[in-house]
This record gives C-alpha cells, sequence and structure tokens, in this order.
C-alpha cells in the first residue's frame, strides 16, 4: 500500500483513512507494507490518537513491524511531501528546509542560494544535504516512485494500492516494475480541491493513475461521478468503498460544564479552513443565525489558507465578536470542543466524504452537512442543505438551538447509525477488489 | 353469510408549505401543492373509482354497499380545488347504499390529549356531513383506527353513536377472530367492528406485488378467501384507504377491474351480502367483549402510535402544539382557531417518524419531506408563529381595554 501519513503525521482525513482501513486490513489477515514519506514537518503532527511512533522514528527505509498491527509493514521514504501541498508551499517548506540545513551545517548563505538556484533551473542539487529532495513538487513525487520501486524490489505482495495523486506515479511504477495489479483509491481529486482552477500538472497525474490502474476505488458516488466525467474513466472500473470511523475504545473524559456553556450555545466549525470546506458560507449563516438569536457563539476550529480571510470577513459582518478561532486544534482539545458544541457544521463546497462528521457522531453532536458531501449519502440522522443556501443552513442552526428535542433525536439516532459505518465494512470491499482483479490477471 | 363490510378511509392534510424561523407570514399551507396533489389524485383515484362504484351500486340495484369516512380537511379542499368530486359523492350518497361515518373533523391526535377538543371535533364533522350529504353519521371511526376502552367510553358518552370500527389486532383478539361483531367493556349499546387485516391489506398493499404467492389477485380467487370465512363468521370487514383503487395501486395494475368484478364474485354465493357498518350492528349479535386496555393503531406491524409518537420530536411537537388550546380559545378568533386545527392533523407528526427512516420504505411514499428533521424544523417554525400571532393579538386586546397601557 502506498499511503499517506500515518500516526502520528496526520493532518487530515486521509490519514485517517489510510490508517483505519489499514487497522481494519490488519484484522482480516492481509499482509500490508505501508509505504509512506517520512514527514519532516513536526509541525504537521496530528489530532488524532497517537500510536507508538518507535516504528517510525527509525531512520529511512528501514523495516519496523507497527505496535498492534502484526500485519503491517511500515516503511519510510523521506520526503517532503504532504498530502495538501501545494506546488508554492512545497517550494516555501524546501526553502525552510535548506535555511535549517544551512545553519546546522554552518554552511554560507551564498552556497545554500545557489543551490537553491539550481534547483529552480530544475536540476537535481549536489549537495549533500539536500539531495533527498526533489526540485518541486513534481520532481519530488517522481523521486518518491523510484524510492518506492527500489523498496518494491526487496518485498512481496500481490496487489498495488496507491492513495491519492501524489503515490499514483509511485503505484504505476511499481505495477509495471512486478507486474502486479493496480488499485488507485480516490480520497479526493483536483476539482474538489481547487474548484475550476485546477492545476493541469496534478490533473494529468491523477488522470494518468486512473486510467493506468487496473481498478478505481473512490470513497463515494460523488466523487465516482467525478472521475468519469472529469477524468473519463469507464463506469466498470470504478468501484465504491465507504470510509468508516473508529469506535473510541476510551472511556470518555468526564463532562466538566464550562462557564460559557451555561449561557451560549455553541456551533462549532472543525476542519481545514481552506476554500473546499467553504468557511464563508459558515460565517454567512453565522450571521443571519444572530439576527434571530443572541446567546451563541460560532468557534472555527482548525487552520488553513482561508483561514485570515475568514477572520476579515468575520469583522467585516460584524459579527468578530461572535466568532472564536481556535487554530488547529490537537488531542485533548478536540475532545473539549465537541464536548461543548451543541452543532457540528460542515459547509464544505465538495467533500469528496469527510470523515469530520462521523467523528462528531461518535462524540455525541448532532451534525448539519452539505448535500455536496460523499457523507451524505451514508448519513441520514443528520441535516443537510446546500452549501450555497446559508438562509436554510441558519434555519436549521437556529432550530437546533431552539427545539430540544430535534438535538435529542438527532443525537441518539446518529450516534446509532455511526456504529454501522465500520473500517471492517470497508477493508471487505476493498478486499473483494482485490480478488477480482487478482483473478481478472 | 358473511357479509362483505367495505370502508374507504378518504383524507388528504393540509400539508405545510416550506417555512423558515425567518418568515412572517402568516399563510402557513403550501397551497399550490395541495391544490396539485388534490387535483391529481382526483383525477387518478376519487373520480374513477366513484364512478365505477356508482355504476356497480346501479347495477346490482341496492345490493352492494360502501361506507367513506371522508376527513374535513379533505372536504374543504376538494370543494377549493376538486368541487366535481364532491358531487360525486353527493350521487353516492343519493343511492342509499353508502354510509359516512364521523370521525374527528381534522383527522387528529385529539383523543390524545384534549377529550374536550376531540369531542368537538367529531361534532363538527358530523355537521358537515350531514349538510354536504344529508345524513347524520351513527357509527365513529377515530385518525388511524386508534381505539382503547377509554376512548370507547368517551364515544359512549356522546350518546350519537352505534358502533365504533377499529384494528383488528392479533392481541386484542387472542383466540378470536376479527369476522364477528363485538362490543367493549362498561358500554351497553356500542358495538365494534374490526378490521380483518389480512384480506384488507391483501388488495390494499399485496394486490400489485409480483413476489407475492398468490400474485396475480383475482376477483373470483379473493371471492373464495371470503367464502371460506362462511361458518367461521358474520363478517369480513375490508377496511382501506381509498387511495388504494388508482394511487397506491395504479391503474395498470388492474385494481380497477378487480374492484369492479368483485361484487359479481362475491355475490355468487347466494348465502354471501354487502353490508354497511350499521346495517352490520343491525343484524349481527355482539359475541362478546373486547377488552383493549393499551391504545392500537393500524399502521405498520406494530399496530401501535409509534408512528406518531415514536420520538422526541414529535412528541415534543404534539405536546406543545396542545399546549396552545387554551389560549386560543380565550382569544376566540376563528382564523387562529382554524389554523391551530389544521396544524393537528396527524400527517404532521407521521412526517417526523424516524423508525424505518433509513431503509426508505413505505412511510417515504407519503412524505412530502426529504427527511424527519426537516418536518419537525418546519412544523416548530409554523408553531412559533402561531404562537406569536397569539400573543400580538392579546396584547392588542389587553391595549384596547385598557387605553392608557398604549402610552405607558
Amino acid at each position: 500500500m502506498l499511503g499517506w501519513e500515518f500516526p502520528p503525521f496526520i493532518s487530515g482525513g486521509l490519514g485517517t483513512a489510510c490508517f483505519g482501513l489499514t487497522k481494519a486490513m490488519n484484522q482480516l489477515g492481509v499482509d500490508v507494507t505501508f509505504v509512506l514519506p517520512k514527514c519532516v514537518d513536526p509541525s504537521l503532527a496530528t489530532h488524532v490518537r497517537l500510536l507508538t511512533p518507535g516504528a517510525l522514528a527509525s531512520s529511512s527505509s528501514t523495516q519496523a513491524p507497527a505496535s498492534g498491527l502484526e500485519h503491517v509493514t511500515i516503511r519510510t521514504v523521506d520526503s517532503l511531501l504532504d498530502p495538501y501541498g501545494r506546488p508554492s508551499e512545497y517550494r516555501q517548506r524546501l526553502e525552510a528546509i535548506l535555511h535549517e540545513k544551512e545553519r546546522k551545517h554552518r554552511i554560507s548563505a551564498e552556497h545554500g542560494r545557489d543551490v537553491l538556484a539550481a534547483f529552480e533551473a530544475g536540476g537535481l542539487g549536489s549537495f549533500p544535504a539536500v539531495e533527498h529532495y526533489g526540485g518541486d513538487m513534481f520532481a519530488e513525487v517522481q523521486r518518491y516512485a523510484r524510492e518506492a520501486v527500489r523498496l518494491a524490489m526487496e518485498c512481496d505482495f500481490d496487489v498495488v494500492h496507491a492513495h491519492d495523486w501524489m503515490t499514483y506515479p509511485a503505484g504505476i511504477a511499481v505495477a509495471a516494475v512486478t507486474g502486479r495489479p493496480l488499485i488507485v483509491h480516490v480520497h479526493s481529486t483536483e476539482f474538489d480541491r481547487s474548484g475550476e482552477h485546477v492545476n493541469q500538472g496534478i490533473y494529468d497525474i491523477e488522470r494518468r493513475g486512473m486510467h493506468a490502474a487496473d481498478r478505481v476505488i473512490a470513497v463515494s458516488h460523488l466523487t465516482r461521478n467525478i472521475i468519469l466525467t472529469h477524468y473519463g474513466v469507464t463506469g466498470q472500473k470504478v468501484e465504491v468503498v465507504y470510509n468508516g470511523v473508529e469506535r473510541e475504545g476510551r472511556a470518555r473524559t468526564p463532562y466538566v460544564p464550562t462557564p460559557i456553556r451555561r449561557e451560549e450555545k455553541i456551533v462549532l466549525f472543525l476542519g481545514r479552513i481552506t476554500m473546499q470546506k467553504g468557511p464563508e458560507y459558515f460565517l454567512m449563516a453565522a450571521k443571519k443565525v444572530l439576527e434571530e438569536i443572541e446567546n451563541v457563539k460560532f468557534v472555527m476550529a482548525g487552520s488553513g489558507d482561508m483561514m485570515e480571510r475568514s477572520i476579515h470577513l468575520a469583522a467585516e459582518m460584524g459579527i468578530g465578536h461572535k466568532v472564536l478561532f481556535t487554530g488547529f486544534l490537537r488531542g485533548e482539545d478536540v475532545q473539549r470542543v465537541y464536548q461543548m458544541a451543541d452543532l457540528y457544521v460542515m459547509p464544505s463546497v465538495s467533500e469528496p466524504f469527510g470523515i469530520a462528521p462521523l467523528e462528531a457522531l461518535n462524540h455525541d453532536v448532532p451534525v448539519l452537512i452539505s448535500k455536496q458531501s460523499g457523507v451524505s449519502e451514508v448519513l441520514t440522522h443528520v441535516l443537510k442543505v446546500d452549501f450555497w443556501d446559508v438562509v436554510e443552513m441558519a434555519n436549521k442552526i437556529i432550530a437546533v438551538l431552539k427545539y430540544p428535542p430535534l438535538q435529542m433525536t438527532l443525537r441518539e439516532h446518529g450516534n446509532f447509525e455511526v456504529r454501522r459505518l465500520r473500517w471492517s465494512d470497508a477493508a471487505q470491499r476493498c478486499l473483494s477488489v482485490y480478488e477480482d482483479v487478482c483473478v481478472r490477471v | 353469510m358473511p357479509s362483505v363490510c367495505f370502508y374507504f378511509q378518504v383524507h388528504q392534510p393540509f400539508r405545510l408549505r416550506h417555512y423558515t424561523v425567518f418568515d412572517r407570514s402568516g399563510s402557513y399551507f403550501d397551497d399550490f401543492k395541495n391544490g396539485g396533489i388534490c387535483r391529481k389524485v382526483a383525477a387518478k383515484c376519487y373520480l374513477p373509482t366513484n364512478r365505477l362504484l356508482l355504476e356497480t351500486i346501479r347495477r346490482f340495484e341496492g345490493r352492494f354497499r360502501v361506507a367513506y369516512s371522508i376527513t374535513g380537511v379533505l372536504l374543504e379542499q376538494l370543494e377549493r380545488y376538486a368541487p366535481e368530486v364532491l358531487s360525486t359523492f353527493h350521487a353516492l350518497a343519493q343511492t342509499g347504499c353508502v354510509e359516512f361515518l364521523a370521525e374527528t373533523y381534522y383527522h387528529s391526535l385529539s383523543f390524545l390529549y384534549s377529550p374536550a377538543e376531540f369531542v368537538e371535533q367529531i361534532r363538527l364533522h358530523v355537521e358537515t356531513i350531514e349538510r354536504l350529504f344529508g345524513q347524520r353519521p351513527r357509527v365513529f371511526r377515530n385518525t388511524e383506527l386508534i381505539y382503547n376502552n377509554a376512548l370507547a367510553r368517551t364515544i359512549d358518552a356522546m350518546d350519537q353513536f352505534d358502533a365504533i370500527l377499529t384494528e383488528g389486532a392479533d392481541h386484542i383478539l387472542g383466540h378470536r377472530n376479527a369476522n364477528f361483531v363485538y362490543r367493549p367493556p362498561d358500554t351497553q349499546h356500542l358495538r365494534l367492528l374490526l378490521k380483518n387485516y389480512s384480506l384488507s391489506d391483501d388488495i390494499a398493499f399485496r394486490f400489485s406485488n409480483q413476489h407475492w404467492k398468490e400474485f396475480p389477485l383475482t376477483a373470483d380467487k379473493f371471492a373464495g378467501w371470503i367464502n371460506s370465512v362462511n361458518g367461521n363468521g358474520h363478517v369480513v370487514n375490508l377496511f382501506m384507504d381509498y387511495e388504494t383503487f388508482g394511487e397506491h395501486q395504479w391503474e395498470e395494475t388492474g385494481i380497477f377491474q378487480f374492484l369492479s368484478h368483485l361484487p359479481e364474485a362475491v355475490l355468487r354465493h347466494p348465502d354471501n351480502n354487502f353490508l354497511t357498518p350499521r346495517q352490520v350492528v343491525e343484524t349481527y349479535p355482539a359475541m362478546d367483549v373486547v377488552d383493549v386496555p393499551h391504545l392500537i393503531s393500524w399502521a405498520d406491524t406494530e399496530r401501535d402510535l409509534s408512528a406518531w409518537l415514536g420520538n422526541p420530536m414529535q412528541s415534543g411537537a404534539l405536546h406543545e402544539v396542545y399546549r396552545l388550546e387554551r389560549f386560543i380559545k380565550q382569544l376566540g378568533d376563528e382564523t387562529l382557531l382554524a389554523d391551530w386545527r389544521r396544524l393537528q392533523t396527524s400527517d404532521h407528526f407521521y412526517y417526523m417518524c424516524t423508525k424505518y427512516f433509513a431503509d426508505g420504505d413505505v412511510h417515504k411514499y407519503f412524505n412530502p419531506y426529504d427527511s424527519p428533521y426537516d418536518s419537525y424544523i418546519n412544523y416548530m417554525n409554523v408553531l412559533d408563529h402561531l404562537k406569536r400571532r397569539c400573543n400580538l393579538l392579546a396584547a392588542e386586546r389587553a391595549a384596547q381595554t385598557h387605553p392608557t397601557a398604549q402610552h405607558v
């Protein structure tokens, strides 16, 4: 399996999905070799449950059995890739790393700049400290592919399973070298992340991956439709496998009412604050809600490239004092914010699946999601709204805050429903896809 | 013997329009949708079925009979959107072979929350039926055949009914069957007619089901089942929604041919006949007392109230609407009273049902909303606005009686 993020290096849904799926496969007794780029940036660390990071602490490409995952081998490739990165950000990160290296190795600033210039020209650096990293994101993706092939030669497997675009080239290469069938798993597409301002390079890689694959797994019918219409893949090749959610094993932290709760209701937005997640619709709905009721606060938990704009927007609307920005939350803080929330809102403009609402339901928080999300295909005991319909969104938010029986019923049924969405079912469906391609080949 | 007793329930609610918390208008009902549905059902069901039954009654010269319960809220809508249906019902009433039953005018669950309101709504319905069709109902059926001993006592105390119809639920009958006349405990004159749910549902639900082992159902086959009751019952009570004909079972399924051939097939056996509920209680004695301490209904397989009272939203909404009763009646404003009563129609609460919601079954078919949550939100927003209007009126009244208060 060629993947992304694994605890403790998780920054979003993709890592959660890879982890959940792999763990469930492990329980089904499937041997999984999980290859992932080793993130060097510690700020990407997790808000999800931490596994012993000991296995990952060892150096690059050493074989390490993961704790609690006896059938899983995790192998890492040093890389700067992160699953939500844009080419420009990659560039910034590379510069930051170079800076760091410069400092450590006491290398003159001039020399460093030269290396950067060399990267700009497209050449790979010969400078010892940075030779691991490609000069731009695309080169890095290619380098990751080469590393993956090198790793693949050392182990034995029946199927190559690649998660999202950055691993597609690696998937294609490994499948070509070993002659094994390729499955690409689409957790999101460039159209979800960027709307109509698609990065052609990423699109090309995605398209090549989907066409080279023996099977494509989409996380929802919404995503499947995008794959069929925007990428021209034939329908027979594309299967839908919904994500699951992990029930929290540990006892819930006892609920301690905080003073803020006494007077004020809390409506929660939790996720990356980016175009895709629809933060401005959340704010517009908040404005409408505040016209009608006073005692409510809106919490935006997360970070992202639209955070600053969202703060300005809230201020411009005159609701700045009612909207709280918490920044990126992790661990206990996430638990706490869920405990305080009266309603979780996911106003995503385009959401291939959306695991966060399942987590909210797991925490007994009622959920309002946009109809433009894959998860709305599997959830019935939630409120649904078109992301652009802010009046209806506000109407529903107010209803939850105003009519306790609604909150009660949503919570009861929602929590019950979410228990039926299990990773083991998702793993089982992936397995049958595997069996299908293995027989065919 | 046996006699066949047909009763058809004819009802459409006043559906609410989409009403957000930001709305300030006092018009709550979706005239466009209600008119459209009324005309559609009239064209597919009410008109063709009425026509067919009228012909059949004439053909059999009095030997074929049926009974109807038409809700007040539907009569209002028919008057407005499809008056030709009213005239065909009127023509049916003129044949002397059609009996009209009494129920709560607003097809409400008022019995559960306000006995006074319950009785008022029955009176209103009886008057309306008498005015429109020239006969005073003597037999009562409650919304969704909801029934228990207490209901029988309330109806008995009104002293104007001979019988009540309800569901022939297995758990109230025990070893007995539904094909006899029974009576409630502690009453003398009142009789009970129980629905034969198996034969009723063969027509209402299973008729067009191709996976049913009896498919296709012919009039002769069904008449054979009726004949087999001979010797083990007096009457087969076939109670169903009138919309079964042409709306739930489409014309293409052959439901109209079935209905038109059934009287002939049943009457072919010399012992059989058709009776209306009132004739049934005049003809046959009560065989036993049926004790129903707990509420029953004709809904779903549970035959209980969980379709209207199964979750906190439903009980919350019902509680809220009946809490307004005293206030509304004190105000004495006709428009407010009518709006309030239209909000009591049981369908509003049925739409909020979360039972089976995830499986997408029969509940969904009748539901104008995408989800029970949407219907609850809509209903509560409307109810909230109705309260607001009441408060406003009360404040105005107070200002009029104490003019100085305005200036304070």
